[in-house]
């Protein structure tokens, strides 16, 4: 659960209540595309004889309408309802509105399916509490993503960014008779990197990622490049670097550290790159 | 089903629209913001050397626009600004070692950043006033 403090946020679970602005001082639609600007949508209202309601604004958006993007308001009864976003969500689609559309599969933060963007930021909706939200909750699909239909983003794009670092181990020798082994010492030089679930939230919270995505490969990506570069077993670290060595793979990557702030598995994506970084400069000297 | 497979007709989710400020994003765009403010400032700084090589009239004329209210505001906002750029440039560079990167640490740093060029653009007024009483 959220700590007190917050101004020194030390780490990624603390929600952030008391921020000055809860969103950047911009109108609405700005910059955004016609047919992805949000419309106002309808009002579900609670069930007659619930007493503890929420509510959660919740963004649409139905692929066979051919309308814009829209912002539903559902009223949850939360005492027909479980602790987590996710639960809400759950709780929304069996009892108001079956056609609302979301990814979930653990609902215990192991699969990341249910990223998406809660009062601004991006978080696993199984793990984040209804209490910590905002009122309403405002529920968004992951940020700047090409959406399928209402909280179901296309990860086809990041998908194929993951596929160009190729998440594989390689090697040069030949095949062992048993496993590779690997000294405990260099097994833990994999910890906080190979725990990555591929959920996108911090790419998606990245703002270099948001104006460079077609070329940069965000922070969940250079997170698993450097997972195979930091992997003692791996022999294609010099192939590897070349990949990456490039204004936009990896230079695009001004330090932001949005990417280590919204983790939901606690990881450092930011000092991921920054190892990637280093090795190359050390590479040169 | 046609626009069902296009994928280019999707609509984008909004992503500085909706996305919270935190100490991370906003000392970024201000380190961004500042360097390119600075840029400004190189300018007007070549304007006050060439006034000053022109002789009386024009050094005068430069000095009465820079000590008037507005003049003495982008002073301000001039010295505060490179304070922060300084500041924010020398934790990039820390970072760079890949030092620093945990996430106490990042916000620890951040807010050093903000109060220390809050404290270094006092004193440097401070020591300007001082200086300026005594000539």
């Amino acid at each position: 659960m959220a700590k007190a403090n917050t101004f020194i946020i030390t780490s990624s679970d603390q929600v952030s209540r008391r921020t000055i602005l809860k969103r950047f001082p911009i109108p609405r639609n700005f910059g955004v595309p016609n047919g992805s600007q949000i419309e106002p949508g309808r009002t579900w209202t609670a069930p007659e004889g619930a007493t503890r309601t929420k509510q959660f604004e919740v963004y649409r958006y139905n692929p066979v309408s051919g309308e814009n993007p829209h912002l539903d308001l559902f009223e949850v009864d939360l005492d027909d309802c479980g602790p987590m976003v996710l639960d809400a969500l759950i709780w929304i689609k069996n009892k108001v509105d079956p056609t609302l559309t979301f990814r979930r599969s653990c609902r215990e933060g192991v699969c990341g399916s249910c990223a998406m963007n809660m009062d601004g930021t991006n978080w696993l909706a199984c793990t984040r509490f209804i209490e910590e939200t905002d009122s309403p909750t405002r529920i968004y699909p992951l940020a700047n993503m090409r959406i399928i239909k209402d909280l179901v983003p296309d990860l086809t794009h990041l998908y194929a960014q993951y596929e160009l670092i190729e998440p594989w181990l390689q090697t040069k020798t030949s095949d062992p008779d048993r496993e590779r082994l690997q000294a405990p010492e260099d097994r833990k030089k994999l910890d906080g990197y190979y725990e990555c679930i591929l959920c996108f939230c911090c790419t998606s919270g990245c703002p270099s990622h948001w104006w460079n995505g077609d070329r940069f490969l965000g922070p969940a990506v250079l997170l698993q490049a450097w997972r195979w570069l930091a992997d003692s077993r791996d022999e294609a670290t010099g192939r590897r670097l070349d990949t990456l060595e490039d204004p936009f793979r990896l230079y695009r990557c001004h330090t932001i550290l949005n990417c280590t702030r919204t983790c939901p598995k606690g990881l450092n994506p930011g000092k991921a790159i920054a190892e990637i970084k280093k090795r190359i400069a050390d590479r040169r000297s | 089903m046609e626009h069902l497979s296009n994928k280019h007709t999707r609509p984008l989710s909004p992503n500085i629209q909706i996305y919270r400020p935190q100490l991370t994003s906003v000392l970024s765009i201000v380190n961004r913001i500042t360097g390119v403010f600075l840029s400004a400032c190189a300018v007007v700084l070549v304007v006050w050397l060439i006034a000053a090589a022109s002789g009386r009239e024009a050094y005068s004329r430069f000095h009465d626009c820079i000590a008037s209210w507005p003049g003495q505001f982008f002073l301000l906002a001039s010295t505060f600004a490179f304070f922060l750029h300084l500041c924010g440039g020398i934790r990039h560079l820390v970072w760079d070692t890949v030092r620093g990167f945990e996430l106490r640490q990042i916000y620890i740093s951040g807010w050093i950043v903000v109060a220390t060029s809050v404290v270094l653009t006092l004193a440097c007024w401070l020591a300007s006033l001082l200086i300026a009483r005594q000539v």
